[in-house]
């Protein structure tokens, strides 16, 4: 394990180590201890390159490659880690910033040469690099509209390694959000909700959706195959163990048959290889299919995206507006999934200051975003629409999710927001909004008119 | 990725089987190449400036293939992946080069005067004719594992060598990023332009990272002799003319590439090349000569033949659609070319291609009178 860069904030690195041992001792594979002796010995360059590269034939391969390249000649000394040495000297962090100056997202915004030479050289203890948490940001200079995020982690470790870009990017896209100062409220207790239950005259559907991350293991940017093999692994392990209504099956994409994944598509269940730049500039496309499926229990509604975006995408959803039981659904297939890899010595990534530790910092904190398909239709077209949605914080999509246009009066509408409020709070921000809209509706149909609500609080400071 | 030591280190606390790709599906070189035990003996291994196995093989794990067209599958991210990864790379180049064997010494020769004809090629056929190849810079990483530095880098050596050129060769580089629209619009106008690579080959081999920076064209003000920076190798150099002079085209090539050459080494700086790979270039299929000569002609009869690919094949011609690689013909005009880089010189590739459109003219004007070919059929060269 490298020691370079790594503050040893908080409990994750220690943490680890107690994991690793405890699943060492509940595991029954026998390559556990293969995996011990081979984390702990390291790697070793080829022999014969080392030899190659090193003593007297240095002479005679400098000679090979021309006189005059003294570059090469720094660069070819005792051995690889000196050649990254005399690299990093050659090209100091001024040579290598990205030209941003035609950027519009919040890593480009927060990435000053200064912070760059700063963090250029650091590594996490699973040697993910600065350069690659902001590769998507550099390859996407974004909308002069969208203001995208830019940067990824590679794992657990990047937000804290990083953090000087981080933080302050996390600040912007989670309107002020400060990590160094505030904690992130965690609150699964869906039986909180009050008037869960929409007009299903407008509702349509009903979805409240989050990520985890299995912690110890890279994120999809950063993951190596097997990896990503142990992060499905740990998943549908665990998942064979969901009883009674949450009872279910999971088809990986690789392996499943054609009627099984027409019927995936029918449902709306099947997700393809991410097409979206954003995406595959972030790396988390390699080996696709490799390692990716679906869960579902048999009722389909319950899902489980595996090594998508994320290790774990969780999906509670239904047809109609009881948002109060998708939401008790979503809470307490999340407790019964984590109590089931708790027992085999695993944990989802959280701490204290950024709630659930995901690839993009925009899905931090609760990773949640909950939503209904409802048909506004005077609504909508009312000029005070989009402002009425502002104030109560809530989102509008198309009905085919991010980046869609809606069709017709139906929209996708759910939360804004993902740091710094609870489950529970954003969720029943959502019902509140949602039944308030509803009424702005009928009010209209009456021939009655409506008001703009008060903005809604951010958080407590 | 730059800068050494990255992910490899962490990845070896799994075992080899854990790692090894899935490649029960795929159909490229890399993978007809790739056993576990290749897999457990190279994962260990990195190159001095931190090239990985799974970063040579990355592109072929995530573009499996296709039943008809057997791609490579595998990249070099420096000079030396071709030497620390020899196990998986000599047995590709092997496969891709029609048998080359890792002791085999390719020739180099650039002395355009060793061309016989070429010159009077039949302009009511040929429409164009087209020589080019690759270099790169040695001491800097190839471009899918190059850093902005050394992108950089190679650009602005590349842009003071170009810019020493005179004579018929003196000519202006446009930088990607800043050209303005009018400047853009004419090199679209004369087939200059390359964009951000499409293709998931070259994506997946992390080639367009940082797009457009570093990225460049240089021609000359006659338009007939251009080098592509930093696309898929660190130069791309084109000569190029309309009508069937393939021998000027060729004379022009090895002046421009042999002054490049001096210029850069007046700088300090060689191309990457050795006695047994030639040029070395990011793509395996492109080692040796990094060449292909071809020419634009019409053979709208000739590519009806049944016979067509057999003539082809035996001399040793390759064809596509005027677009380049992986397009089709329009108008039965096609894009012929030589199919080797490796194992022949520039001079003996070059004669093939204008012996070889030479006789294929040849058989598309007995066509067009109905008469036959049969005893113009050519030997396997």
């Amino acid at each position: 394990m490298s020691g370079g860069g790594a503050h040893d904030r908080g409990d994750s690195k220690a943490t680890f180590q107690q994991l690793a041992v405890r699943r060492q001792q509940l595991s029954n594979s026998s390559s556990s201890t293969d995996l011990y002796l081979r984390y702990t010995s390291g790697g070793k360059m080829s022999g014969s390159f080392r030899r190659l590269i090193s003593g007297r034939n240095t002479a005679v391969l400098l000679a090979s490659l021309g006189a005059g390249t003294m570059a090469t000649g720094v660069l070819l000394n005792e051995n690889g880690s000196l050649a990254a040495e005399a690299k990093k000297k050659l090209y100091p962090p001024s040579s290598d910033f990205p030209d941003l100056r035609k950027h519009n997202n919040c890593m480009a915004a927060a990435l000053s040469p200064a912070v760059y030479a700063k963090l250029r050289d650091k590594l996490t203890p699973n040697n993910w690099t600065l350069d690659q948490c902001i590769q998507t940001g550099v390859d996407n200079p974004g909308h002069p509209f969208i203001k995208t995020v830019g940067c990824v982690a590679g794992d657990e470790e990047s937000y804290e390694v990083f953090a000087e870009l981080f933080d302050p990017v996390i600040k912007d896209r989670h309107n002020g959000y400060d990590p160094r100062t505030m904690t992130h409220p965690t609150d699964l207790d869906a039986s909180k909700i009050k008037n869960g239950m929409f007009d299903e005259n407008y509702v349509l559907s009903s979805r409240v959706r989050t990520g985890r991350s299995i912690r110890g293991l890279s994120l999809p940017p950063a993951c190596s195959r097997a990896e990503r093999r142990e992060v499905e692994r740990v998943v549908v392990t665990a998942l064979a163990g969901l009883k009674g209504d949450l009872a279910g099956r999971y088809y990986s994409l690789g392996d499943m048959t054609e009627k099984e994944q027409q019927q995936l598509i029918d449902d709306h269940f099947l997700f393809d290889k991410p097409v979206s730049p954003l995406l595959t500039c972030a790396f988390m496309a390699r080996d696709w299919p490799d390692a990716r499926g679906i869960w579902h229990n048999n009722e389909k509604t319950f899902l489980i995206w595996v090594n998508e975006e994320d290790h774990t995408r969780v999906i509670s959803m239904e047809k109609g507006g009881n948002m109060k039981r998708v939401f008790e659904r979503f809470c307490s297939g999340l407790k019964q999934v984590e109590h089931l890899i708790q027992e085999r010595g695993w944990e989802f990534m959280w701490n204290e200051r950024l709630g659930y530790i995901l690839t993009c910092p925009s899905n931090l904190g609760t990773g949640l975003r909950a939503g209904v398909h409802v048909r506004l239709p005077k609504l909508s077209k009312d000029p005070r629409f989009n402002k009425i949605l502002d104030n109560l914080r809530l989102q509008k999509r198309g009905t085919g999710g991010v980046d869609t246009a809606a069709t017709g009066d139906t929209f996708d509408l759910s939360n804004l927001d993902r740091l710094g409020k609870s489950e529970v709070e954003l969720v029943q921000l959502v019902v509140n909004g949602v039944n308030y809209l509803i009424d702005c509706e009928k009010k209209l149909e009456k021939g009655q008119d409506i008001q703009i609500p008060a903005p809604l609080v951010q958080f407590k400071k | 990725m730059p800068f050494g030591n990255t992910h490899n280190q962490a990845k070896l606390k799994f075992s080899s089987e854990q790692e090894y790709p899935d490649l029960s599906k795929h159909n490229n070189h890399m993978a007809k190449v790739l056993t576990p035990a290749i897999y457990e003996r190279l994962r260990s291994k990195e190159t001095p400036s931190g090239f990985t196995l799974d970063d040579v093989i990355q592109t072929g794990v995530d573009n499996p293939g296709h039943p008809f067209i057997m791609t490579v599958g595998c990249v070099a991210g420096d000079e030396e992946t071709y030497e620390v990864f020899k196990e998986l790379l000599d047995p590709v180049i092997e496969a891709r080069h029609g048998g080359y064997k890792p002791t085999d010494k390719h020739k180099t020769d650039l002395n355009s005067g060793n061309l016989k004809g070429g010159d009077d090629l039949d302009p009511d056929y040929v429409l164009s004719s087209r020589v080019r190849t690759g270099r790169s810079i040695r001491g800097f990483c190839l471009p899918p594992h190059c850093s902005r530095g050394e992108r950089r880098a190679v650009e602005k050596l590349s842009v003071e060598a170009l810019a020493s050129l005179s004579g018929d060769l003196k000519g202006k580089y446009y930088a990607l990023k800043n050209m303005t629209d009018a400047e853009q619009q004419q090199l679209i106008d004369d087939h200059f332009l390359f964009d951000k690579p499409v293709s998931p080959l070259l994506l997946a081999s992390g080639m367009a990272r940082d797009w457009p920076d570093g990225r460049g064209i240089w021609h000359n003000d006659n338009k007939t002799f251009l080098v592509w920076v930093n696309e898929e190798d660190h130069l791309r150099v084109i000569s190029m003319q309309k009508g069937g002079n393939m021998k000027e085209v060729f004379d022009r090539f090895c002046t421009g590439l042999t002054k490049i050459e001096t210029l850069f080494k007046e700088r300090g700086h060689a191309f990457m090349w050795n006695e047994h790979l030639g040029y070395v270039l990011t793509c395996p299929s492109n080692l040796g000569t990094g060449l292909r000569a071809g020419v634009h002609v019409k053979l709208p009869n000739m590519s009806k033949n049944a016979k067509f690919e057999e003539v082809l094949t035996k001399l040793r011609l390759q064809k596509r659609g005027t677009g380049g690689v992986d397009t089709a013909a329009v108008g039965g005009v096609f894009d012929i070319s030589n199919a080797d880089r490796i194992g022949f010189s520039e001079v003996e590739l070059v004669q093939m291609v204008v012996d070889g459109v030479k006789l294929l003219v040849e058989m598309e004007k007995r066509l067009e009178k109905g008469q036959s070919i049969d005893d113009l059929m050519p030997a396997q060269k």
